[in-house]
């Protein structure tokens, strides 16, 4: 296990430098002036060409990846183009923003998603087992942005139930420490200000957690017929077991490894895919933190904040892979 | 036995399902109702998820982009400059919504004989909101530190651009000195008179600071930036909001009215749409032109109009052939029906243009005659240029991918452009490259045979117009056409130079009939930006170069 553990963390490096050149070539393959675009049309041509230089965007793109990598290993983010902040401090607010949005919706996504494709399993061709798979169909093919805009329109603007952007209320802040709202709250001991933030969490996560939602259903309810088939629950209900024991307890186990694998993968593509969620409820997460370094070429940005999400999806695997032996002692890595 | 018990499980799970799922909802409007009768007790009832109803002391306000730094002298964004507004007073302002020059930190001013010196006395007492003392040396530091190339105060990265370009880059300076005569008094010394020199010292971007606080933060003042102004920073997350507070001290009386002002970013236009009508923010800036009728008829919402002050235009392509021939330039311009632009993608809120500067600014010719829609006059230019049977060659047009003020949606406008052009003969092809791009790709006019952009004014001077967009000067930049005309340059250069207004407007007029002339542009609209705010917002006067001070507002 230890070893698995150790080759799985070495494997991390080639993927991460990997990751560092495709990003690095593509961004500079895109035309646009940085400059231009970053101290805006109406900047003098001598300013621009200072931050060219002082940027060493005049160098070849080799000699500009070379120094980055250098700074890199020294343990240096870098420093955003535009707002001339260190990254390194400027994206951990940006990133809680994003995990904690993520975390919702795939806790939405998982609760609502496993117990959907157990119950359509345990009910084959019922009533319910057709409207889920029906439901969850239209989950998979739902555009985030029109999903998002039209819970607004419901939950927001018609009904007043909650609110429609943002992360708390921001007339009464809480202080920020960890950024992770809902831990925040809870240290400060605002117990109405937790409920506020929870609110605010809600219709964002089901518009991102509702793709992965369907997928998870569907990867669940066929997991479980599989399973459901299989001579030990028929051993299992032979001895006269309950239902609900043999679903929940004896089938659910087993049936849930690949499940566990497609929530993993899903919980990796919601880090980098929150952008239009992120942009329809106003939420400052790292996807619309790269969105618009990308759209004013802040180079250092897009680079460092893509590195940092292919290591936590690449964190996110290890963890997936780990899980699996724990569930499964059968399966063991040696 | 057996059934019953998967009764009970089916149930149990479905109750699971509605709760976790769709019934979040149902969740909550119980708990709604139970804060609702708890809030009887308390305070402070919770009418909408954000508002904190009766006490509106507390604006605010969302937008679409947020500030790309805090300290007004070293960026060029509007969305830069409209924080930095409320913080920072400069020596002069511009008169509520209009662009007209009055006294602000600068109590009165005299100007010499000759149009070299200007002597400013100052408004004694005021204080920066770090508690140090506003006087003539803090605005000789705040000149020095723009001016001076080797200056200890410009950081690593940063250009004072507006500096640059209002009173010319290092080595061609306006401002020869600027002196404090005593405490109250500073004295500026010119190399050359310039025309709109008090017009320009009133921009935002020459905000004056605490010295003492650049001189203590240093890099860090363009994310704690301290002024004299009505609202203090407090705090700013980025790509969020920023939170400014009421300046207790504020010299100028009874201001501000508000207690706090919070400024969200929210990039999508309908989502910040939504927010104002569900109560969340107070006033939105940039509604789309679509979403006018669904304002209008919400008794609880109010519609602003940003004046006009600004141009949208298509640019000929100097550099390309047959673009340099003016025939062919005048014939284009008869075949674009501007009216109907403007009743199909502006909601009517735009005016055609007709010059390359707006109508309410001073020094606008009334007199200059549009080309007006007219496609036979149209093809018997094209004749007379050579092309009776219409261009041969296939035109790229330049469509803009983003929205602006000037322009809401690029593309379909260039789409109506596209078919009057085929009228006559001219085959369009549209493009449009992300932004970055298309502003690389129109600067160096390669691609492009015709592109579309505008501006918006950044001061009441048309020098800010007609010099900075279409002179010979400003290739390659904001002269994107590559249109040259020396008796034009002349003009410019002679209105820049001159100080009295009468003639300045005399040339000026006289500027915009060579330009008609010469049609290195096409017109289109001058527009009325919307914004949208809840009816009992009061005192709020939308200023036509885009900022505007937020310390008039108040609710009823």
């Amino acid at each position: 296990m230890n070893s698995y553990l150790l080759k799985r963390v070495m494997v991390l490096f080639p993927v991460l430098i990997g990751m560092t050149i495709i990003v690095f070539s593509i961004i500079h393959a895109i035309p646009g002036d940085p400059a231009e675009t970053i101290l805006g049309q109406k900047a003098t041509e001598q300013s621009k060409q200072a931050l060219r230089e002082q940027l060493g965007l005049d160098k070849p793109w080799l000699q500009q990846y070379f120094n980055y990598m250098g700074d890199l290993v020294q343990g240096d983010l870098g420093t955003s183009i535009r707002t001339k902040t260190p990254i390194a401090k400027e994206i951990m607010p940006y990133l809680a923003a994003t995990l904690e949005l993520t975390a919702a919706s795939m806790l939405f996504a998982t609760i609502v998603g496993v117990n959907a494709g157990i119950l359509s399993a345990w009910r084959q061709n019922s009533w319910f087992d057709y409207t889920a798979m029906i439901i969850a169909l239209i989950g998979v093919s739902m555009p985030i942005f029109w999903l998002g805009l039209m819970e607004q329109m419901l939950f927001a603007l018609k009904l007043h139930w909650l609110p429609s952007i943002g992360r708390m209320d921001q007339r009464n802040p809480v202080e920020s420490i960890t950024n992770l709202y809902v831990i925040d709250t809870i240290l400060a001991g605002d117990w109405r200000q937790l409920w506020t933030v929870i609110k605010h969490l809600i219709l964002p996560s089901i518009a991102l957690g509702t793709i992965p939602m369907a997928i998870i259903a569907r990867m669940t309810r066929s997991s479980m017929l599989e399973v459901m088939n299989s001579d030990y629950i028929r051993t299992a209900k032979a001895k006269g077991l309950s239902q609900f024991l043999v679903v929940y307890k004896h089938a659910l186990k087993n049936a849930l490894i690949p499940v566990l694998t497609v929530v993993g993968l899903q919980t990796g593509a919601l880090l980098g895919g929150a952008v239009l969620t992120e942009t329809i409820f106003a939420w400052p997460g790292v996807g619309r933190y790269i969105f618009e370094a990308i759209s004013s070429r802040d180079y250092p940005v897009i680079q460092t904040g893509i590195l940092i999400i292919a290591f936590i999806f690449v964190f996110i695997n290890l963890l997936v892979d780990l899980l699996y032996a724990v569930i499964d002692p059968r399966i063991n890595y040696k | 036995m057996k059934k019953w018990s998967s009764l009970a499980l089916a149930v149990t799970l479905g109750a699971v399902l509605t709760l976790s799922g769709c019934g979040g909802n149902n969740n909550n409007a119980s708990t709604e109702a139970t804060a609702g009768t708890n809030a009887a007790a308390t305070t402070a009832p919770e009418s909408s998820p954000e508002t904190s109803a009766n006490t509106q002391d507390t604006l605010i306000l969302g937008r679409g982009g947020d500030s790309a730094s805090l300290d007004p002298a070293i960026v060029t964004d509007g969305e830069s400059l409209k924080i930095a507004h409320q913080v920072f007073d400069s020596l002069l302002e511009y008169k509520p919504g209009t662009s007209e020059v009055q006294a602000s930190l600068a109590d009165s001013w005299e100007v010499s004989a000759d149009g070299l010196t200007y002597t400013f006395k100052l408004h004694p007492g005021v204080k920066f909101h770090d508690g140090t003392d506003f006087n003539a040396e803090a605005v000789v530091f705040n000149f020095t530190r723009w001016s001076d190339p080797a200056s200890e105060f410009k950081f690593e990265g940063d250009s004072f651009d507006y500096y640059d370009s209002m009173f010319g880059p290092d080595g061609s300076r306006v401002i020869k000195e600027v002196k404090a005569v005593d405490a109250t008094t500073v004295e500026f010394t010119l190399n050359q008179p310039q025309a709109p020199f008090l017009q320009n010292i009133a921009m935002t971007s020459f905000g004056i600071a605490s010295p003492a606080a650049i001189q203590e933060k240093k890099e860090n003042f363009k994310n704690e930036p301290v002024g004299t102004g009505p609202f203090v920073f407090t705090e700013w997350k980025h790509n969020d909001s920023i939170t400014l507070d009421k300046n207790p001290n504020y010299w100028k009386e009874g201001l501000p009215k508000l207690n706090k002002v919070i400024v969200r970013s929210i990039p999508d236009n309908s989502a910040r749409f939504n927010a104002l009508q569900n109560g969340e923010i107070d006033l939105m800036e940039d509604l789309s032109p679509d979403d006018l009728s669904t304002l209008e008829g919400n008794t609880e919402l109010q519609k602003i109009e940003r004046p006009p002050f600004n141009v949208a235009y298509l640019g000929f392509n100097f550099k390309k052939k047959p673009f340099d021939n003016v025939k062919v330039r005048q014939a284009l311009n008869y075949a674009v029906n501007k009216q109907a632009i403007i009743d199909a993608f502006f909601s009517g809120q735009a005016t055609a243009a007709v010059n390359p500067m707006p109508p309410s600014l001073w020094g606008y010719n009334d007199a200059v005659q549009d080309y007006a829609y007219d496609l036979d006059k149209a093809k018997a230019l094209l004749a007379e240029a050579g092309y009776p049977d219409g261009l041969p060659d296939t035109v790229t047009l330049y469509a803009m991918p983003v929205s602006r003020p000037y322009m809401p949606d690029g593309k379909k406008v260039a789409e109506a452009i596209q078919a009057d052009w085929e009228k006559i003969g001219v085959k369009t092809v549209i493009e449009s490259p992300e932004w970055a791009t298309y502003l690389d790709d129109t600067k160096a006019g390669e691609k492009d045979d015709i592109y579309m952009l505008g501006w918006t004014g950044d001061n009441g001077d048309p020098d800010n117009f007609l010099y900075t967009l279409l002179d010979k000067d400003a290739i390659p930049g904001n002269n994107r056409s590559f249109y040259v005309n020396e008796d034009l340059h002349t003009i410019l250069i002679n209105a820049q130079k001159e100080t009295d207004q009468t003639k300045r407007s005399d040339l000026y007029k006289q500027a915009q009939e060579i330009i008609k002339a010469d049609a290195p542009w096409i017109p289109l609209v001058h527009t009325t930006p919307l914004l949208a705010a809840k009816a009992n917002l009061k005192g709020f006067v939308p200023g036509p170069t885009g900022t505007e001070y937020y310390s008039e507002i108040y609710f009823e």
